[in-house]
């Protein structure tokens, strides 16, 4: 089988996005329409004349992405043309979770057939490393750099799988780049459960975040071996499944990994920000049950 | 066979300027509507909302989104999947579109909007000026003006047979002064479903998004080849000319009605005076005209349908041999202190053998009343220009001093 998103794009050695719309498309098969804000993946995949989608598939703005899918939707409703069509809305952490909040929101609350894949890594990787509603608590960017007062991004990663929880998606999942296998049968999952559904898929940068191009997997499974990234499963708003995790590492083999982070392994101070980054793992271990 | 048009006259029905566009837009066999409510353009999706709950739109989906931003961004994918897609909006929803407006145009998707146009905030201001679709000139929409509410409903058709043009494929902004035609109540020719049917055939795109022929929409355009489809763009709003003038004439041998293709001009043959200018004012115009005519004086009238694409070559024809243009204008581009008609006009004819002097005058921005006396005000101040030239090129109408 010819693959459905072709190799020769413009992503970087160890690209996260490439991984993450691999699997997606994997799991989706080749009826689908796929939809991508403006974005990393949009931009390294279709410079014209080329395309290195073996599926139909649209950009349109930043901040529109599930409006345009939900178009879509309803064109191939009107014209008797669904059938098996898997409608995939595929975005950035930015176009997700900051700017094209609104459209998701009306789009899932409208109860459209598609599924929103979140390829989250964490900031605005494309304009440069900008930080975003996604960028975790004390990580460094380029609009939130760590300097002689700051530890860098003082908030942490707004809780997006719950607001599409509040929305009443029927399946809402996270995943992992690092778990091929999750995240294939996840996204199937998520296409084949009628209603909007929504994945989100954690998805380690190596430029933005700083490690070698080797290193994409081992950093996005230290993230869930750490619990700082769980995964889990929601259905009808219930928790449903969620991966244990025997023994969790210490949230510094994760962080000492990626440039993000150096500071707090440099800077006075920087312990108290792991302590409190250790904190936010063991959080979700209580709260997902983990253990 | 040539139908009996008489017929028409009897059939004449006494409806809101908005229902007969939204039964417009109904005989136009739409797949994908979608709407969010603004005054002056609320009737409209409304009513057909309401075809739809009595399902009498087949084949349709109706999308209440959250946003003008979605209603036009859902239309982008509607469109690229091959359904006939149409919203309407105005003022600040069409002001909110504008960053998707260039991407429909670029993407070359034959959306139809209805316009209302309505005068833009800050002050808010619900009533009518041209604000609104002037300030998205340059987005690579057709933007096309009525005149009246039967003009109104038979332009949302022609707006679809000039939109998916394949010569074209452009998206069409289809205008109508808001309150003034929208709410109106007079009577109209409603647009039989079969007559539109052979008007216009049903929408085939040559691209549109399917698994079974898969193409990319929307790619990265590099400075390699983005001048080309800027470029190809221009060369649509050019073949757009003749196919906007092909839609009314056609329109005409089916329907019997013609507004005028790209301009429409009354009593302009022989006039000194020309005054220019879009929509409904046009009619207060031609009373105008009627009145100063029978009293001798040569005043004619020209109608600019089509802002985009601008008609420069139909307006310098039917002007040229007028001794003054008067361009009035709902709308006014701040810091020039004229309005788009007037300038336009201006800058066509400037490299031209026309030269005949041209004076602009802002006018009813906001809903303000324009009264017959104002017109012939401005006839007046057209007519010391023909004897001692231009003195005052572009200017406010009736403004209050009292309020300044
Ligand atoms: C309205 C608008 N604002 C800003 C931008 C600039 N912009 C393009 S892509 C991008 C970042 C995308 O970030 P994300 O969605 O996280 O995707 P990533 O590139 O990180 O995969 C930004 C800020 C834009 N294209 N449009
Ligand atoms: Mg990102």
């Amino acid at each position: 089988m010819k693959p459905l998103l072709q190799a020769g794009h413009r992503g970087c050695a160890g690209c996260c996005d490439a991984i993450a719309a691999k699997f997606t498309l994997m799991a989706a098969g080749e009826d689908c329409i796929v939809v991508s804000p403006t974005g990393c993946l949009e931009v390294m995949t279709t410079p014209y004349p080329e395309s290195s989608w073996n599926v139909p598939f649209i950009h349109s703005l930043f901040e529109n992405n599930a409006a345009v899918a939900s178009g879509i939707e309803a064109a191939l409703k009107a014209k008797g043309e669904f059938g098996n069509t898997k409608i995939i809305a595929m975005g950035g952490d930015g176009a997700t979770l900051d700017i094209g909040m609104r459209s998701i929101s009306g789009a899932f609350e409208r109860g459209h057939d598609f599924t929103y894949v979140c390829i989250d890594n964490e900031a605005y990787m494309n304009t440069g490393v900008q930080r975003s509603g996604a960028t975790p608590f004390a990580a460094s960017t380029t609009t939130s750099p760590a300097g002689k007062v700051s530890f860098g991004n003082i908030r942490p990663k707004k809780n997006m799988p719950a607001i599409m929880v509040a929305h009443g998606s029927p399946y809402v999942t996270t995943t992992s780049i690092g778990y091929p296998k999750d995240m294939i049968r996840k996204v199937k999952k998520a296409v084949d459960v009628e209603g909007p559904t929504y994945v989100h898929a954690h998805s380690p940068c190596t430029t933005g975040w700083g490690f070698d191009t080797s290193k994409t997997i081992e950093v996005a499974k230290l993230a869930v071996e750490t619990c700082l990234w769980p995964l889990y499963e929601m259905e009808d708003g219930e928790l449903t499944k969620a991966k244990k995790i025997k023994n969790p590492k210490p949230v510094e083999d994760y962080l000492k990994m990626q440039r993000r982070f150096k500071h707090l392994f440099t800077m006075e101070g920087g312990d108290e920000m792991i302590k409190k980054i250790q904190a936010l793992a063991d959080a979700n271990i209580e709260k997902f049950g983990l253990q | 066979m040539k139908r009996n048009f008489e017929d028409d006259k009897k059939n004449m029905v006494v409806v809101e300027g908005s229902y007969a566009v939204a039964d417009a837009v109904k005989a136009c066999r739409p797949n994908v509507i979608s709407a969010y409510p603004i005054t002056p353009q609320t009737h409209i999706v409304e009513d057909l909302s309401q075809f739809i709950a009595d399902g009498e739109i087949p084949n349709c989906e109706y999308l209440n989104v959250e946003s003008e931003f979605s209603a036009i961004s859902a239309l982008v994918g509607s469109s690229a999947a091959g359904a006939r897609s149409y919203s309407a909006t105005t003022s600040q929803g069409l002001e909110l579109m504008h960053e998707v407006l260039f991407n429909v145009a670029g993407m070359r998707l034959p959306v139809v909007m209805t316009v209302v146009n309505r005068a833009v905030s800050a002050p808010i201001n619900i009533w009518n000026d041209q604000q609104d679709s002037i300030s998205q000139r340059d987005t690579g929409w057709i933007q096309l003006h009525a005149e009246d509410t039967q003009e109104a409903a038979d332009m949302t058709a022609q707006a679809f047979k000039i939109a998916e043009d394949p010569d074209v494929m452009l998206p069409v902004l289809a205008c109508m002064d808001g309150f003034i035609l929208s709410h109106v109540y007079e009577p109209v020719i409603l647009l039989d479903e079969d007559l539109v049917a052979e008007y216009l055939p049903a929408f085939e795109p040559e691209f549109k998004l399917d698994p079974k022929n898969p193409k990319t929409f929307g790619a990265f355009a590099d400075p390699h080849s983005y001048t080309e489809f800027r470029y190809l763009q221009q060369q649509a709003m050019n073949k757009a000319l003749k196919t906007i003038e092909d839609a009314a004439d056609e329109f005409y041998d089916l329907f019997g009605r013609h507004y005028g293709g790209l301009i429409d001009t009354y009593e302009t043959e022989d006039a000194d005076i020309i005054l220019m200018a879009m929509g409904s004012i046009v009619g207060t115009i031609k009373d105008v005209v009627d009145k100063l005519r029978a009293q001798g004086v040569k005043v004619g009238v020209l109608k600019v349908r089509s802002f985009r694409p601008f008609p420069a070559e139909a307006i310098k024809n039917a002007i040229k041999g007028a001794k003054v243009i008067v361009a009035l204008d709902k709308n006014i581009s701040l810091g020039l202190n004229e309005g788009a008609l007037f300038t336009e006009t201006k800058g066509s004819l400037y490299n031209t053998n026309v030269n005949i002097p041209i004076i602009g005058f802002m006018i009813g921005h906001g809903g303000r009343d324009i009264p017959m006396s104002t017109m012939e005000a401005i006839v007046d101040e057209a007519k010391k220009v023909i004897d001692s030239g231009i003195t005052v090129e572009s200017q406010f109408t009736d403004l209050k001093e009292e309020l300044l």
